[in-house]
């Protein structure tokens, strides 16, 4: 066609330009502060990455991450999966996944006060106003304050909150996937005489490794980042720092930009793994068209 | 096949329903709870659970307006309420038709590195956002485009273009090619085959981007927080959220309510388009 590259340039110039100077530049730009001081002036060379390796309260926000990639990751996936078979059994389906899709509508922020408030505590003794100390509390224990004992049981409650709202996504998902497994396979496994159990071992879940691979990652790269529900929680007192919530105090508290720019750069490393794992899928899958 | 169950199987489903109805109500009671406190009056908050209500629900005197009229009032919620939308309408709409461009370049167009450049979309749909705050603030700065609306829209736009083109490329490219190709043998131009063939049949695409990007910047407290801050004419909902946070601590009245004025939209915009919404997040299960 005459003028196709012309016309080509003038489809695709808008978006290029804006993904330059949003995405491109600024992230090459920022690998390249993390070897700079404070306000860029001076090079340091390590310095920021090796402030990050050993100073205690970015190794705090270290092993934060990686409680929440393990937990949140493990959490979301399983418990999508265990509903997406559970769910597809019965008749109020569709009800039942609006509900648990629903938070996914909602800000982490407003899904961030809603879990402050199901966490809200009262001293033994006093009427208790959160929901889950009243049902500790009528089941003869004692009322805990979920938000402040460190470090296992607050930030297993706040990467609980994370869970709420994002186990609907890996559902929908995976529910998907699930009722595309073709039926007479699973019926032909029962009438073989395979109980419920052996026939989701064998076969449902092998069929499903693809999605959950997916899946996996997404909520790895979700997790790295994860800001919102610490920063309205707890803002990472009481030892609940994460990378992401690090980096903003590194940020606008102590004004270190060459220590926030390593922050960053580290989530980054993340990212490509992932990054480079997507190409290839992408690659294959557009060869097959 | 019988229609009675042994006893082994009514067990096992009474099971099922029980695990089923715990879950759901495991999602549904802290948002049911957040709901019936934001509208109870302020010594009830602080004094006993909100499941309290239940013993006399329809006693409408236990209910009250207050909290809403405090946060939105008092608080400023109202004035971030106006700012959400006028942050959230344009950073929908920029991105969609400038990523609508491109994903029609992509899947339609030949130019030289199309190929390199459409790998290029699928790496940044991952780049964490984090990696280009600090660039992109300095420039704002010096720009004097920090704490406003337009800065604020720009950004949006950028970081929102990798998932649009990706889903819209990915749209595009299924359709029928003998379409396209008799549209150019009648001499129509890229723009009429992308105007009048392309966008019409991808309605359904569309809806589905426009809805997860407008819930993305309407639900995103980061690139608020760093590009806006505390700038209370420019902040929307889910920055003064947040700020409440902080300065209310424990005043559950206020804090519900303002909680719950912040979900409102996307609560109608999920429960009228969730189909679109559902399609949305299927598509796009690498969005970073």
């Amino acid at each position: 066609m005459r003028g196709e590259r012309a016309w080509a340039a003038l489809f695709v110039g808008p978006a290029a330009l804006l993904a330059g100077f949003y995405l491109v530049l600024p992230t090459l730009q920022t690998v390249y502060l993390s070897f700079f001081d404070r306000n860029s002036q001076a090079l340091v060379g390590l310095d920021n990455y090796r402030y990050m390796f050993t100073n205690a309260a970015v190794q705090t926000a270290f092993r934060n991450n990686l409680l929440w990639l393990v937990v949140f990751t493990a959490g979301t996936v399983l418990l999508g999966l265990v509903l997406a078979v559970l769910l597809d059994r019965v008749r109020y389906e569709a009800v039942a996944k609006s509900i648990i899709f629903l938070p996914m509508a909602i800000s982490f922020a407003g899904a961030g006060v809603i879990w402050r408030f199901m966490y809200a505590y009262r001293p033994p003794g006093a009427d208790q106003i959160g929901l889950l100390n009243q049902v500790v509390v009528a089941l003869g224990g004692t009322p805990r304050a979920w938000l402040i004992e460190q470090p296992w049981i607050n930030n297993l409650a706040l990467i609980g909150a994370g869970i709420w709202i994002w186990t609907g996504f890996c559902l929908v998902i995976i529910s998907a996937a699930y009722k595309g497994i073709p039926k007479d396979m699973l019926e032909a496994a029962r009438v073989d005489g395979a109980n419920e159990l052996q026939v989701f071992r064998h076969i449902s879940l092998p069929s499903l490794y693809p999605t959950l691979a997916v899946i996996t990652t997404t909520m790895i790269i979700n997790v790295m980042k994860i800001f919102d529900i610490v920063y309205v929680m707890t803002n990472g007192q009481f030892g609940t720092e994460v990378l992401a919530n690090r980096m903003y105090k590194e940020m606008f508290q102590f004004r270190h930009f060459g220590r926030a720019s390593a922050v960053a750069v580290v989530l980054l490393a993340v990212a490509a793994v992932v990054m480079v794992g997507n190409i290839r899928r992408f690659k294959r899958e557009e060869e097959m068209r | 096949m019988s229609r009675r169950l042994a006893p082994g199987a009514v067990a096992s489903r009474a099971l099922l329903h029980f695990i089923i109805v715990l879950m759901v109500l495991v999602w549904l009671l802290p948002t049911l709870g957040l709901l019936v406190s934001s509208f109870r009056p302020a010594h009830a908050v602080a004094s006993t659970g909100w499941w309290t209500v239940f013993a006399t629900p329809f006693d409408l005197t236990q209910y009250t307006l207050d909290n809403y009229r405090h946060v939105l009032f008092q608080d400023g919620m109202a004035r971030a309420f106006l700012n959400s939308l006028i942050i959230a309408v344009p950073s929908t709409a920029l991105p969609v038709v400038i990523a609508a461009l491109a994903a029609f370049a992509f899947a339609w167009l030949r130019f030289p590195g199309r190929e390199a450049l459409l790998l290029a979309v699928v790496g940044l749909l991952v780049v964490p956002l984090q990696t280009t705050f600090i660039p992109i603030l300095r420039l704002y700065s010096q720009w004097g485009a920090a704490g406003t609306f337009a800065g604020l829209w720009a950004a949006h736009t950028g970081y929102g273009l990798p998932f649009a083109i990706y889903l819209l490329r990915n749209f595009f490219a299924a359709l029928p090619r003998d379409l396209f190709e008799s549209a150019y043998i009648d001499g129509a131009s890229p723009w009429t085959a992308f105007w009048r063939l392309a966008l019409p049949m991808s309605t359904p695409a569309l809806a589905s981007l426009i809805i997860f990007q407008f819930l993305w910047v309407w639900n995103d407290l980061l690139v608020a927080l760093i590009y806006v801050g505390g700038t209370q004419e420019v902040a929307p909902l889910t920055v003064r959220l947040s700020t409440l946070v902080g300065s209310y601590g424990q005043e559950w009245h206020v804090l519900t309510a303002a909680a719950f004025v912040t979900m409102i939209v996307p609560m109608i915009v999920f429960f009228a388009l969730q189909r679109y919404f559902v399609r949305g997040i299927l598509a796009g299960a690498v969005k970073g």
